[in-house]
């Protein structure tokens, strides 16, 4: 699982929740893919992120001297800082881990790269 | 024909390891698979101009209509319910993010994520309850009130789907609408038993047209019923003789030929009275 897709699952599926958002995150390995830089879409997508949410990230994936934690003005004529979200939310790849939903506690495991979003019976 | 696998087992337990190989190693699947994943690109109508875009794939199992999404360079992220198949697509290091998640538990997405959404032969498997208590009508509109959300303003979804009769599609547009979608129903192929695919086109803004479908007959090729013959004289540009259009004509012919004609009036073809 990329950071990018970690910015945008919710556990607002489970009976009672509002938001669900933002998960905690908990990596047990982590892996490390290159991928092409581009620019335009880290641009495009930045107004979909939540940014205290990729601080969360990059906190939780130790990388807080990177990102800052609070979003800076103009970040399109940063390219430094653009290629560091790239790596951040594009690069890093969560294997094994799990997510928790903030108002449930529920606990969803993340394995191979796969997070497990299934429900229980009483949850749905 | 061969049976409907929904009608065998629930999705993750149909398709397991053995069933999941299978179905992503056969090149006529991989082949019908991809041509689906390109039309329903193309219903998506994303404006051309070269952009990225982050793309949902729902039921994307092995990753072989992501693979469409990634030759035409958008992001796309694929959520499914089979563990097997998604083991497949992390093995064959598919370019998008996979999630083990039920179609009708709800999409566990932040609102307003996606640029288009495409979904190729699994929305079928939702008009089927697999378990005591599961309810088709409930987890369609769940399924779709959620996707709903996830999408943004102007986003399309577009579904390749194999409904079963005609009161599933009917479901399942009707959910959709109660969800709050806009479109309908586009049948490629609609004479054909074989080539025929049904797409569900929805979309969340907006009053754009329904897309054209494929292979549909463009004009009518019967003949028009006609009640008199003499109507197709009319056709080849001459009136039926003894009409009071034809004595005009031959009148004017006449005068042209320099022979002495009575002029016209109100009475010009109009029968004698016995008087005369």
């Amino acid at each position: 699982m990329k950071l990018s897709t970690y910015n945008f699952l919710t556990s607002v599926a489970i009976k009672g929740v509002k938001v669900g958002f933002p998960l905690k995150l908990t990596i047990n390995k982590k892996e490390v893919v290159e991928s092409e830089f581009n620019p335009t879409f880290v641009e495009r997508i930045l107004p979909k992120l939540d940014w205290s949410a990729v601080y969360g990230a990059a906190q939780v994936a130790e990388l807080t001297e990177d990102i800052p934690a609070v979003q800076p003005e103009n970040i399109v004529e940063n390219e430094l800082l653009l290629q560091k979200l790239h790596h951040l939310l594009f690069e890093i790849d969560v294997l094994e881990g799990q997510l928790e939903c903030p108002e449930t506690g529920r606990v969803f495991p993340i394995s191979d790269g796969i997070p497990n979003m299934l429900l229980n019976e009483d949850e749905v | 024909m061969a049976r409907r696998p929904e009608h065998s087992a629930p999705p993750e337990i149909f398709y397991n390891d053995d069933e999941a190989k299978k179905y992503s190693t056969n090149t006529r699947i991989i082949e019908i698979q991809v041509e689906m994943a390109e039309r329903a690109l193309e219903l998506l109508a994303l404006p051309d101009d070269d952009e990225s875009r982050l793309i949902l794939d729902i039921g994307c199992g092995s990753g072989l209509s992501g693979s469409v999404l990634e030759d035409s360079e958008h992001m796309w992220i694929g959520i499914d319910i089979s563990k097997s198949m998604l083991d497949i697509a992390v093995e064959r290091e598919v370019a998008g993010d996979v999630i083990l998640g039920d179609m009708g538990e709800g999409m566990p997405f932040k609102p307003g994520t996606f640029d288009g959404a495409i979904s190729i032969s699994a929305l079928q498997w939702l008009c089927n309850a697999d378990k005591s208590y599961h309810n088709p009508h409930k987890r369609l509109l769940k399924f779709f009130t959620t996707l709903f959300s996830c999408l943004t303003r102007t986003a399309r979804a577009v579904f390749q789907f194999y409904p079963e009769n005609s009161d599933q599609i009917e479901m399942v547009t009707s959910q959709a609408m109660k969800a709050g979608f806009y479109g309908g129903l586009v049948v490629d192929y609609p004479n054909s038993a074989k080539a025929k695919k049904y797409y569900l086109v929805l979309m969340t803004g907006g009053s754009a047209e329904l897309p054209q479908a494929l292979g549909s007959p463009e004009e009518e090729r019967r003949v028009n019923y006609i009640k008199k013959r003499d109507a197709c004289r009319e056709a080849r540009g001459k009136a039926p003789k003894k009409s009071r259009d034809w004595i005009l004509a031959k009148k004017e012919r006449r005068r042209r030929q320099g022979l002495e004609t009575r002029p016209d009036t109100k009475y010009t073809a109009r029968k004698r009275s016995g008087k005369f």
